[in-house]
Formats: structure tokens, sequence, C-alpha cells
């Protein structure tokens, strides 16, 4: 259905579904994407940044009293040690760097939990581009900690109060911002989600992942492993560990997302699960139904649709979804704490726990690939407070 | 396609026939659906040409604030879908209707409509969605046409086919920065109108009528099959006047009616009404003074208006 490398779908998803003055901003940004993704020189600025700033190549961990408790030879990677605890740091300084190559002045973002928002003001610092994040009151509020953070790092915050004052209306003012600003100004999308380019952009700014993992799993084990997982928000580093091993039919793939409270509850975050096909944000994918609030314990898997080529993944079999409660990822929080003395993200929590489903089903010796996305230092009060008290 | 169109639409009739034509917005809802119908006929009464009715959507993308927060209203008061066209069955107008709303809307409604249909739990339709019930129901709720701003003309075959089956119009919105293939594949898939978008940026009244303007016009002079109207920022008559001496055969108002709305909120239908038609009148006025000091196009009849 292609009908141009302007225009990229993933089967019936994807597309950029946006009003006509985007329409040429977004095929701008495709165009500067194609010409910076096969140029040798940007790559190889990336690849200094990306080990010399961000601590690339992450570990892959071997966790041996995991492995033996969960019936299954488990590997983490290890993005929870990267430079600013999680993986979203792979896709700021690629936008970041790629925005700095066009000529651009500014970096705008959105976040809601601010995690994205705090990789933007990173690479905003590092590169010396002016950084305005947009979030919503609400989560402004909630998240006190990452707002001082952002604006330490010179980045200027702004808070959304139309609308449900969250991540959606947030992501729209950044928009807004955009077809205001398009000349001197990049929207530093943080996942493989809205109009074409940024899901295939993201997604490839993000394969570092299963890149590394491939070749330290081939080198560490001699083979592919038997499965890979990883969760599911809108889906940047699932996308970015599985994309690599796509042709690698024998290798399954394993996608959590957050099932919240359960799936027949009423509150979760599951569009693979349980949702239905929309067009959303600029992009033909599934997103959960009208009645259905969305709901996570992890506030970055919180998100109501997914990455179209996800969507597309689950419509063609290749990786299979499931629904992770909240109790299941507290579990999983802890098994880790416990028996490797590593702090996951409550995002990464939901892998753990769907490694520990998926293992049931597999021999000791089964390799099983899991990406430890984050690190859970910024989730530890909230599991004290409101989850172990 | 439209490029075979033997009959004219009752949207291009409506444009041509009112020469320089006035087309109005408002979002349907907003503050009630009882208000909105006080308020087209308003609009009927004060010369405007089409009517465009807002659908709510509640993930619109790059809507100005005023037309946002007419929206957010509408859909605080529970506008849905079925009201939406209970009220249109319902109006009797001069002027043609239109639906503007996004692509979701249309797809969803299908979607709500077989939302109980055994062994389907709406999840796994092959190929998605469909566009053919929405466009049915606009049909028969005698809607003229359709203005959907987030689908790209790529992915508009579906609707374009369904609103040919159906005798209704598909606008399209060309903006400053469409040129080349882009517009004319938007040129081969419009009719009734194509909006033209007198300048970047998102919606809202504005004080100034953008150069874009005279440069989109000139663009898409070639393409004389279809009327060219201007929105985006016009909020006076001198703004009409001015848009229509540079060539457009209509001029689209919507920020600046919806502030009249907002200025009123519910407290009491006729002030809003009264002010809509008197703005309504200011405007078709600027636009025929408009169309006074340029050359008269050919086949155009006198205006009704005073």
């Amino acid at each position: 259905m292609a009908l141009d490398n302007s225009q990229q779908t993933f089967g019936q998803f994807g597309g950029r579904y946006v009003p006509e003055p985007l329409e040429d901003v977004l095929a701008d940004l495709a165009d500067e994407y194609d010409r910076v993704k096969d140029d040798d020189e940007f790559q190889a600025e990336l690849d200094e940044l990306l080990r010399d700033f961000a601590g690339r190549p992450t570990p892959l961990y071997h966790a041996s009293r995991l492995s033996e408790k969960y019936g299954a030879k488990i590997y983490l990677k290890r993005e929870d040690l990267m430079h600013g605890g999680a993986h979203k740091l792979n896709n700021a300084l690629g936008q970041a760097l790629m925005a700095k190559h066009a000529g651009k002045e500014r970096l705008i973002a959105e976040t809601g939990a601010g995690q994205h928002g705090t990789a933007t003001a990173i690479v905003g610092a590092l590169t010396g581009l002016e950084t305005e994040i947009y979030q919503g009151k609400k989560d402004v509020e909630r998240q006190q900690m990452n707002a001082f953070r952002m604006e330490q790092m010179g980045a200027t915050l702004n808070e959304v109060t139309r609308g449900g004052a969250g991540l959606a209306d947030a992501v729209d003012a950044a928009l807004e911002d955009l077809i205001e600003n398009f000349d001197n100004t990049h929207y530093l999308v943080g996942s493989v989600v809205g109009p074409d380019p940024w899901p295939r952009m993201v997604r490839d700014f993000q394969s570092v992942i299963g890149e590394e993992a491939r070749e330290q799993i081939l080198e560490q084990e001699g083979a592919l492993p038997d499965a890979a997982v990883a969760c599911v928000g809108g889906g940047s580093n699932a996308m970015g560990l599985f994309h690599p091993f796509y042709d690698d039919e024998e290798v399954d793939f394993h996608g959590a997302e957050a099932a919240g409270k359960g799936l027949d509850s009423g509150q979760h975050a599951a569009p693979l699960s349980s949702g239905k096909e929309e067009v959303y944000q600029g992009m033909r994918t599934r997103v959960i139904d009208d009645d259905v609030e969305v709901h996570s314990v992890a506030a970055g898997l919180d998100y109501p649709g997914v990455g179209p080529e996800h969507a597309n993944y689950s419509e063609t079999d290749r990786c299979s979804y499931h629904g992770v409660v909240d109790e299941d990822a507290l579990e999983a929080f802890q098994d880790l704490c416990e028996y490797e003395g590593i702090v996951p993200a409550l995002e990464s929590s939901h892998a753990v726990a769907l490694a520990k489903q998926v293992a049931e089903d597999m021999d000791e010796d089964d390799v099983l690939l899991v990406n430890l996305s984050g690190r859970g230092d910024k989730d530890v009060e909230k599991i004290a407070n409101e989850y172990l008290a | 396609m439209s490029d075979d169109d033997t009959i004219e639409s009752e949207i291009e009739t409506a444009i041509r026939d009112n020469h320089p034509a006035l087309i109005t917005y408002v979002c349907a809802g907003d503050p009630s659906l009882e208000a909105t119908a006080a308020y087209v006929e308003a609009l009927d009464r004060g010369g405007a040409d089409l009517i465009e009715l807002g659908l709510p959507f509640s993930e619109p993308i790059a809507e100005g604030p005023t037309i946002q927060a007419s929206i957010d209203r509408a859909l605080g008061a529970g506008t849905s879908p079925q009201g939406f066209f209970e009220l249109v069955d319902e109006l009797e107008t001069d002027a043609p209707l239109l639906v503007m709303t996004y692509y979701n809307m249309i797809l969803q409604y299908e979607a709500a409509e077989t939302a109980d249909a055994p062994g389907t739990d709406g999840a796994s339709l092959r190929g998605g969605p469909g566009v053919g019930p929405f466009v049915e129901r606009a049909a028969d709720a005698g809607l003229s046409g359709i203005i959907v701003p987030d689908l790209p003309a790529e992915e508009a075959d579906p609707l374009r086919d369904a609103c040919d089956e159906h005798g209704l119009d598909l606008v399209f919105i060309v903006a400053p920065t469409t040129e080349g293939e882009r517009l004319e594949r938007i040129m081969s898939q419009v009719s009734g109108f194509a909006y033209v978008q007198a300048r970047l940026g998102t919606t809202g009244a504005r004080g100034d009528v953008s150069n874009a303007t005279h440069d989109s016009l000139a663009r898409l002079a070639e393409y004389d099959g279809v009327p060219k109207a201007v929105g985006f920022g016009v909020s006076e008559g001198d703004h009409a006047a001015e848009i229509v001496e540079a060539g457009a055969d209509g001029v689209i108002v919507g920020s600046a009616l919806v502030d009249i709305v907002a200025e009123h909120g519910s407290d009491g239908d006729a002030p809003a009404a009264d002010a809509l038609e008197a703005k309504a009148h200011e405007l078709k006025a600027g636009a025929i003074r408009g169309a006074d000091e340029t050359t008269p196009p050919k086949d155009t009849p006198e205006p009704e208006q005073p």
C-alpha cells in the first residue's frame, strides 16, 4: 500500500493521519531522517555519544538465581544501566543529533511521567539546543522530582491545562508548537507512536538494544535465544529489542502489556489484548475501548494506544502480547530485587513477570532474553507507600 | 474520483449561485444541540451559503484554542454522533450542511453500530472498520458533504467511494505548503470546494489576511473545475472582502463565530443567535464588497443579499 517512501505503514497500521499543514512538516522530517540514517558521519557521531556519554554497550547478564527460580535460562539486557536510568536516551540522542544536523535551534517533547522529558532535557543540555517540555498539569504535580530535574538541566517546563491535562493533551500542545515553529524546532517524540516517520525513526534509534543483545547472546550462548520478552506501553524498548531479531523466526516474541487491575476491570492499558482499531494521534493502531480508564501501576505503560508496528506484529502473529496485572508486576519487582540485587522499573517489572509465565512452558536450558528497560529508583517511594505499606 | 461528475453538487451549486459564498462553522452541541439548531438557523438567515457543523471528537489534532474549547464544551454536554445526526434530521435550512469531523469518528461509527454483533467484539475485523455506515447516515440526515481534516488524500479512497455512492461531496484542505504531487493528489480527490487554508498554524481568528492566501489561490488557479474557499483567521467583513478580491469563490469563518457562541455561553440562545446572524450579515456584505472590486466572474448571478 505504500505510495512512496514518505508514507510508511505496517500492514494496515501506521500512516500519517494529520491535518494538511502538518503533512508537509512530517514529509520534511522523513526526508531528513532518510538522509541521516545512511550517513556514515552521522552514525559515527551517534555511536560515539552512545558509547562515551550514554555508557553503551549495556551488559547482557545471565541472571542465574532468577533463572533457577523461574525455570529457564534468563538473560537480562541491562538498559537500566544506561545514563538516565532507562533506554529512553537512545532515541533522545538520535533525534537531538538529527535536529542539530538539520540546523534546528529548539527541541520540544511531550512527557507523561517525566522520563522522556528528562531524557530530552539531558540531550538538550548536551547539544545546547533550547528545550521545552510539555507535560499535563496533573502529571507535573505527581512528578515533582522529574520536573525539578528537567528545569535544573535548563529545560522549560510547560504545564498543559487543556482537556484532561494529561499525556494526550501534552502531545497535542507539542504538535501545535511544531506547526507554528517547524522552521527552527524539532519535536522529539518519545516512543514508536504517532504519525510517520516517528514510529520507524524511534524504532531504528532503539534498535541498538536488539543489535547488541543479538551479538552478545551469540557470543555467550553460541545460539539465538528461544524467546525475547519486553514490556509494551507505546512500545519503544520492545521494538528496539525485537526488530533486529525480526527475521530470526525461531525467536519467539512476547510483549507484556499493562493489564492494570485486570483486563475485565475497566482499568488497564492493554489495547492489543483488549481494544479496537482506531485512528488515534495521527496513526492507525489499536486503542483501549472507550469505557476503559487507562491505568497501570507503571506510569510509563499508562498509554491508551500502542505503536502501529506492534499492532501489526499482533495482527500477523509475529509477537504474542499478554496482559500483566499490577499485582504480578509488583511480585516480579520483588523477585528481581531479592534474587539478583537489581531494582527494576515498574515498567520493566512487567517484562520480568511475563518472563516468569513464558518460562513455565520452557525447559530449564531454554534461553529467554528479557529487556530490563529501566531502573526502579523512581518507583521505590510509590511502591513503599502505596503497595507494601 | 470526482472528475467525471456530470451532475453538479449541491455544494458547488450553492457556491456558484451565491458567489461569493459565505461558509460558516459552528461546533454542534456547544453549548447544547438545541442551541446549535437555533444558531444554524440564525446563520442561515444571516446569509451563510453553506454551513459546516463540527461533530466533536475527543482527540482533535492541532485545533486552535477557540475551536478546541468549543469541542470540549460540546463533549462535556454529551454530544454524540447519534445526537448529532438527530439534530441534522430536524434542521431545515436554505444553506446546504456539511459535517466536519475527524476520521476516527467516521470509522468508529460502524464500530458503535456493530458493537453488539456476536463474535466480533469489535476487535478483529480484518481490514479494519469501514466508513460506509457513517456516510449512509450522513446522507439520510440530509448532509451534503464531509470535511475530514486529518484524512490524508492517500488514504481517502474508501471515503471518496462511499461519498460518491451516497451523493456527498468530500472537501479537502489545501495548506500554504501544499504543492506539487501532494496538491495534485488532493485535487484529484476533492469535490464541492477546495478549503484553502489562509495561513499556517492552528485555527483561530487573526487580525490580518496572509499573503499565503494570494499565493495559494494562484497555485490553485489551474484547477478551475472546483470552487475555492478560503478559511483560517477570517473574522471581519474586511477580511472577507480582501479574500474575495484575491480571487476566492468563498470565505470560511469559524473561530470568530465560535467566539460569539462562547461569549454568550448558555445564558439564553436568543442573544447569541442574533449576534451570529449579524456577524454572518457583516461577513457576507464584506465578501460582496470584495467581489465588486474585482472583475466580475462570468456566469455570476446577482447576489440575493440586500
